[in-house]
């Protein structure tokens, strides 16, 4: 996974440049984003159940020490063991110990956004552990290098041809087609053998419950499961706001959870396991409460809401900014309108501080988004946060000379006067074709309209 | 009535047609039109950019200088849902205009005349904000010989976005170039809004590339009276 540290403006620049991923990206995003709205509309207590959802997770938050106490002793209770970590350094040091303490070389994973967001993968290879991705889309991204642009479908931005190419090269023969079926194929009979000889497993989870420390996966193509009762040994990486407090509070998420997300009625595949059950299913079961950022996340009273998130990307799919750049653009496993409020949170503002400004602040995401979170509120208190973190100085003086100007009438009829005299030199027939500084970045593709010669409190002092 | 409008800033320095077109179908209406001449801007380009301390001492002057009225106008969505977010208190006083015309005053036909084939942009904050509904269509529908047509992907978001037009002009150019396709796609000779702001990004894009539309605030329609 190469995660780019890049300013999202210029990421977005140079895939809004390709052509063909535009297309990709516009087709996926429009087709489930209709499927979407087709199945929510199916349900008639749909506003309720969102209201179920962000009320179930605010209680979670604001319990949430209590809720991981109750959570670890279920697991423990039921023959698990919980380990802690605070960073993704620890989480992939615990797994590579027990992959080391059970002498295996090669494990099989459930998709998971978390262990991507702490680089598992590439933490595991370094200790001489190779980490086998089984989702497809997941397998497709790793047999290339490449790294998901999509919460849910991780290989949006490549379309089947481009996969034909890549299965030729690593696990099929030379006669393989781009029929899909073919390609599926392929991988079934690729992943099935690993499946048989893996002797250890890492997953992710959707959810987990307080009350039983039971672990909830979703997945739609079976692989997961495969991977969560083959293996002997099974590790699950949990950030820790992925817990809910009742098993009856997985009703309203997995109501939620499907419609939003692929736009299903209910999704293929939900297993639940609960520690370990003698003979059936690994017979050694760990959990990592991972923090990561989430800590911090939490203590900001606006912002926590991110840590509501169920993953289901509608966001990402309504989005106008996320559907003409994808995802790669936002430099993080967690990309589109969720993306832009989470990993800065997660990983400090600092780290991240042109995300909170890659969105039009249009609303769509909140229209859609299943736990009701205000992400348009979030995006401009991280902003103002990132202003005060460190401040572009270009717009900081711009910020500060128009809020001067606009504190008093006769500095702002001043400040129009100088606007005309300014715009003068560029007019052209009443608009502007072409401006230099920052405004060029305006007239690159849109004609200006120019500053009218009588302002209207002009023409209103005029009239009276 | 007696109505306060406020103007906004770009609907003072950049589209002045908007505010006169706004008086006129007021006035035509037989109500009384007051321009509190201290004010200057909301705000709201500030609060979008992180600047809030800022964004708050705007906040503040428009409530001291709009304080005395009972009704405000404004032909801006975006300005108005802005203020009723920070200032939960301007609910029922101020307005959209035709939030106000429709909602407030009950006038679906205000009289006026516009023989063209007209789009309506839903814009982001009429929808999301400042939810507007359904006033402006019923407005326009009740304007004499416009021809309403359907403008597809109607919902999206033309990219304007305050200074994300500017700090993410590539994204922002992308969005409002799909924007306008629809538009010239639909038939019209004029896109219609009910934020200016938005119309400057459409129309700066449209008057880019020769289209034959023209974007007009709703506002603007409204005051055309013709022959009828």
């Amino acid at each position: 996974m190469s995660e780019s540290a890049r300013a999202f403006p210029a990421a977005a620049r140079e895939a809004l440049a390709d052509s063909q991923l535009r297309t990709n990206l516009h087709n996926a995003t429009h087709t489930i984003r209709d499927k979407r709205d087709r199945v929510v509309a199916e349900v008639p207590d749909w506003e309720e159940l969102r209201e179920a959802g962000r009320a179930i997770k605010a209680d979670l938050l604001a319990h949430l020490d209590e809720y991981l106490l109750q959570f670890e002793q279920a697991v423990t209770d039921a023959g698990g063991h919980v380990h802690w970590a605070a960073d993704a350094a620890e989480a992939n040091a615990l797994v590579l110990e027990i992959a080391r303490a059970h002498a295996v070389s090669e494990l099989v994973k459930v998709k998971s956004l978390t262990t991507d967001e702490i680089g598992l993968n590439a933490a595991l290879a370094a200790g001489g552990v190779h980490a086998l991705e089984t989702d497809l889309a997941e397998l497709i991204l790793q047999l290339d290098g490449d790294w998901s642009s999509h919460i849910l479908v991780p290989a949006i931005h490549r379309n089947r041809t481009e996969i034909r190419d890549l299965f030729r090269r690593t696990i099929a023969d030379a006669s393989i087609s781009d029929d899909p079926r073919e390609l599926a194929e392929a991988s079934r009979r690729y992943l099935r053998e690993k499946f048989f000889t893996a002797r250890m497993a890492v997953s992710g989870a959707n959810f987990a419950v307080a009350e039983t420390g039971t672990i909830c996966v979703v997945e739609s193509e079976g692989n997961g499961r495969m991977c969560t009762t083959l293996p002997e040994v099974l590790v699950t990486i949990l950030g820790i706001e992925k817990l809910v407090p009742t098993f009856a509070d997985l009703e309203v998420f997995l109501q939620l959870l499907p419609r939003s997300s692929t736009g299903e009625r209910m999704n293929p595949y939900t297993s639940l396991w609960t520690g370990t059950t003698p003979g059936d299913g690994p017979t050694e079961f760990h959990v990592i409460l991972l923090d990561a950022g989430r800590t911090r996340a939490l203590a900001d009273e606006v912002g926590r809401q991110a840590l509501h998130c169920i993953r289901c990307s509608a966001c990402l799919n309504v989005c106008p900014v996320y559907s003409r750049t994808g995802g790669h653009a936002y430099g993080s496993v967690y990309s589109g309108p969720i993306g832009a409020i989470l990993t800065p949170q997660l990983r400090g503002i600092e780290q991240a501080p042109s995300l909170p400004f890659a969105s039009s602040l249009c609303g769509a995401c909140y229209e859609v988004c299943p736990v009701k979170i205000d992400i348009p509120t979030v995006l401009l208190h991280l902003r103002a946060k990132a202003v005060q973190a460190a401040g572009k100085r270009s717009q900081r003086a711009t910020m500060k000379t128009s809020a001067w100007a606009f504190a008093g009438r006769r500095r702002f009829a001043i400040a129009h006067r100088l606007g005309r005299l300014a715009q003068r030199p560029f007019l052209r027939a009443g608009t502007i074709k072409r401006l230099p500084g920052p405004l060029a970045a305006w007239t690159r593709a849109r004609d200006l309209h120019s500053l009218s010669s009588e302002s209207f409190r002009d023409w209103w002092e005029r009239r009276t | 009535v007696r109505i306060a409008l406020f103007i906004t800033c770009i609907g003072d320095t950049v589209l002045p047609q908007v505010g006169i077109a706004t008086v006129a179908v007021l006035e035509r209406l037989g109500h009384e039109v007051v321009f509190p001449r201290e004010q200057t801007c909301c705000g709201q380009m500030h609060v979008n950019s992180g600047y809030r301390s800022e964004a708050d001492r705007l906040g503040e002057r428009f409530m001291e200088v709009f304080g005395e009225y009972d009704t405000v106008v404004s032909p801006s969505s975006s300005c108005v849902g802005t203020m009723r977010e920070l200032h939960p208190e301007l609910h029922g006083r101020l307005f959209e205009l035709s939030e106000l015309l429709v909602g407030r005053l009950g006038v679906t036909d205000v009289g006026a005349s516009f023989p063209h084939r007209v789009a309506y942009h839903p814009t982001c904050h009429s929808l999301r904000v400042t939810a507007v509904g359904d006033a402006p269509l019923r407005l326009l529908g009740a304007v004499h010989g416009l021809e309403l047509l359907e403008l597809a992907d109607a919902r999206e978001c033309c990219g304007f976005g305050g200074t994300f037009a500017i700090t993410n002009a590539d994204t922002s150019a992308a969005m409002v170039i799909d924007k306008c396709r629809a538009i010239v796609a639909s038939g019209a000779s004029v896109v219609t809004a009910v934020d200016g702001s938005c119309l400057l990004q459409i129309g700066g894009r449209l008057s880019r590339e020769g289209a034959a539309v023209r974007a007009l605030h709703l506002a603007e329609i409204l005051a055309q009276t013709g022959t009828r």
